[in-house]
């Protein structure tokens, strides 16, 4: 009796090779792609070359000790940092409401031409930032752009200013671009969420005299915050990772005068190299680790302290 | 068929036939593929002509390639006889790594000045790696229609260039001067580094600077800033958000009236402007005072440490040192000068106006170009980019500037901190 019984049990659990086996491909390819580069970045951060000799040595946190009490760094750095938080804070004011608005406008009923204006609206995102740079670069030109003239013909000529050759207005005016180009993705997400929402709710709301303004206030946006939650993270993640489009307009020194620095620019000025400033990787990977604590930090308020209170309605 | 096949076989044959009348071939590594028809249709049958026994064949990459490919290829023991060399600190690497034979000795390199050599000879000055080909020198191109039109001419001293200027802005018909502060290296090598040299006395402030006797702060390196902070009235509207390509075609649109330039625009402003080019140096602050140019080196040849050929590369390279190869350098490519101290004489009018500085001034690289920017945190080149382009744009005044370039090179560099 008591060996059957030992038998079955060991039957009853041998090893279950194949949730190994059907992870096993995410989780390589995870590996290779996400998990070694990271710990080789960091690995690269504790390392000093020296550029005459080439000869390799272990620093320590020589190089984050440079980073951040050598004026000619961390001065950089925390421009950058500012920069960057201004570009997230344009982007979650401007990009994400009208987002939401347009999302909501969208998913009406009856809106004429809805089709049209999902695709022309979400079109942008699928550009190549260089593609974008370049247009509105041309668009704002002084000389030849077009700007100019439409300010003009609607009056407003003397608002005209060389907009990304200011420091005043450089940043504010990427921000924009940027915000051009990506409102597609917070509108999609958006208008999916809404459609996703019940007709019952809705005209259980209608029902009881809820309608228009008050009936999104009230029902709708209640119920896709923990979509517009998930659009903050993404925003977030991509403005602190954000590079191209300022080195497509304004080039590597993020000029006028670092006023367009971004933790990208800086990163890349640093790893590659500028003109006949050589490239340091070392720092670089200093850089690029500080970038993905930031980005984590980030992400980590955002899931203990928002998400936590976001309540969800099983719809 | 059979006949294509036969002929096709005579030529592999009178190939191989002809290939073999050679005794030695060489090949050169460069970064001008642009230059490659050049190459092989004026210089090198020139020198085949003159030397029947050695085959020379020019075998370019592309520029934004050449240096890693070129690492690879010294590395694995592919590369060719002769290495192009990009000047100061990445030739420098290669002669510390081995990859660069020391020319001390060649009969080709006493055809060529100090200043000319500096690019490519090692901070103590005891060996010399590369022999010189072309230097490219800042100055200021016009429109001559405009200044005929306005009854204007080239300006000598400063005060005059201040006064064509006013002339032009008043007469209202042209941009007085093209140029933007959006790519911020125009500002710095063609705003301060172009006028730069005739207050701190070309080589005599540069190597002060090197050896830690002058600073960046020292009125002969403030005034050229002060003399930017002007430039901003005269330029267009919105010059802020003016790139480099729109400078360009805003000067050969004739739009505009002057353009801060350097000689590398001479081929590009012949094919592009439809008026006639002229051009003027950089004015002299006083009247009478010695003038300096800015002649900055920009290409070399070397020789592979590794090549079996060691003889007939350096033939090759004591011919680049002869005055046939200046003249035929020269005038392929206008805008680009031989270093050579051979006079020579060349068919484009602009490019001619441009080298005959040299026999009236005194030449000069660019300040920041040699041993001040290495390895340091901040880069002193970059750094006056910005702050030209700040000087200009009025948002940093020309003693900020420069006290701001000064601490950051005293941060790291030994001699400015004593």
């Amino acid at each position: 009796m008591q060996n059957r019984e030992e038998a079955l049990k060991r039957k009853k659990r041998p090893f279950r090779w194949h949730i190994l086996i059907f992870l096993a491909p995410a989780a390589i390819i995870y590996t290779i792609v996400m998990i070694l580069p990271l710990a080789e970045t960091l690995r690269l951060s504790f390392f000093y070359v020296d550029s005459t000799t080439r000869e390799v040595s272990f620093v320590g946190l020589k190089n984050y000790l440079e980073l951040f009490f050598n004026p000619y760094w961390i001065g950089p750095f925390l421009n950058a940092l500012w920069n960057n938080t201004y570009f997230f804070i344009i982007h979650m004011l401007v990009q994400n409401p009208i987002g939401i608005m347009i999302a909501a406008l969208l998913s009406m009923y009856h809106l004429p031409g809805k089709k049209f204006y999902r695709t022309a609206i979400f079109m942008p995102t699928l550009l190549s930032f260089v593609i974008v740079g370049f247009v509105w670069k041309l668009m704002l030109s002084p000389l030849w752009g077009v700007s100019k003239g439409l300010l003009e013909s609607v009056g407003l000529g003397s608002w005209f200013m060389p907009f990304l050759g200011r420091e005043e207005t450089a940043l504010t005016t990427l921000a924009f671009i940027s915000v051009w180009q990506f409102i597609g993705i917070p509108m999609m997400l958006i208008y999916a969420a809404l459609l996703s929402i019940p007709e019952e709710i809705i005209e259980a709301a209608e029902c009881d005299g809820v309608t228009g303004f008050s009936q999104f206030f009230k029902i709708k946006l209640i119920l896709i915050l923990p979509t517009i939650g998930i659009i903050s993270i993404l925003t977030f993640v991509g403005n602190f990772n954000a590079f191209d489009l300022v080195y497509t307009t304004q080039g590597p020194l993020a000029g006028p005068n670092f006023s367009t620095d971004l933790l990208g620019t800086i990163l890349y000025r640093t790893f590659y190299g500028q003109q006949t400033q050589p490239g340091d990787p070392n720092m670089g990977a200093a850089i690029a680790t500080m970038m993905f604590l930031i980005i984590l930090l980030g992400i980590s308020i955002y899931l203990f302290f928002i998400q936590r209170k976001i309540t969800r309605y099983e719809m | 068929m059979k006949k294509i096949i036969l002929s096709g076989l005579t030529a592999t044959l009178m190939m191989s036939a002809s290939s073999v009348a050679y005794a030695v071939d060489l090949t050169i590594e460069s970064w001008r593929n642009d230059d490659l028809a050049i190459w092989q249709d004026t210089i090198l049958p020139a020198f085949h002509a003159s030397h029947p026994d050695i085959n020379v064949t020019f075998a370019p990459t592309a520029p934004a390639q050449y240096n890693a490919a070129l690492n690879a290829k010294l590395e694995g023991g592919t590369a060719g006889d002769l290495i192009t060399c990009r000047p100061f600190d990445s030739a420098l690497d290669l002669y510390n790594k081995g990859q660069l034979a020391k020319l001390n000795g060649l009969p080709a390199l006493d055809n060529f000045s100090d200043v000319a050599k500096s690019a490519w000879t090692t901070d103590d000055g005891s060996a010399t790696f590369c022999v010189p080909m072309a230097a490219v020198i800042h100055g200021f191109i016009y429109n001559k229609d405009a200044f005929k039109e306005l009854g204007l001419s080239e300006p000598e001293t400063q005060a005059e260039f201040t006064a064509v200027l006013d002339a032009i802005k008043e007469d209202g018909n042209y941009i007085p001067m093209s140029m933007g502060t959006m790519d911020q290296w125009e500002a710095a090598a063609m705003g301060y580094q172009n006028i730069g040299p005739m207050y701190w006395k070309g080589e005599e402030g540069r190597l002060a600077i090197i050896n830690g006797t002058a600073k960046l702060t020292d009125p002969e390196w403030v005034k050229p800033f002060e003399v930017l902070a002007q430039w901003g009235q005269y330029l267009g509207d919105g010059f802020e958000a003016q790139a480099y390509p729109d400078s360009q075609t805003l000067f050969t649109l004739g739009r505009a009236a002057i353009y801060p330039a350097g000689s590398w625009e001479i081929t590009g402003f012949n094919n592009d402007a439809d008026f006639e080019l002229g051009a003027f140096r950089p004015p002299l602050p006083n009247a009478g005072d010695k003038c300096y140019i800015n002649d900055h080196t920009d290409i070399a040849m070397g020789l592979n440490p590794a090549s079996e050929n060691a003889e007939a590369a350096k033939t090759f390279l004591d011919w680049m040192g002869t005055e046939e190869f200046a003249q035929l350098y020269s005038n392929a490519l206008p805008g680009f000068f031989s270093l050579s101290k051979h006079a020579i004489s060349l068919d484009d009018p602009l490019a001619n106006e441009f080298i005959s500085w040299r026999a009236e001034c005194d030449s000069t690289i660019r300040s920041a170009a040699q041993i001040l920017t290495r390895g340091g945190t901040p880069n002193l080149w970059s750094g006056m980019w910005t702050a030209s382009a700040n000087v200009i744009n009025g948002t940093q005044t020309p003693s900020e500037a420069a006290a701001g370039l000064q601490s950051g090179l005293e941060s790291w560099y030994e001699p400015q901190q004593k």
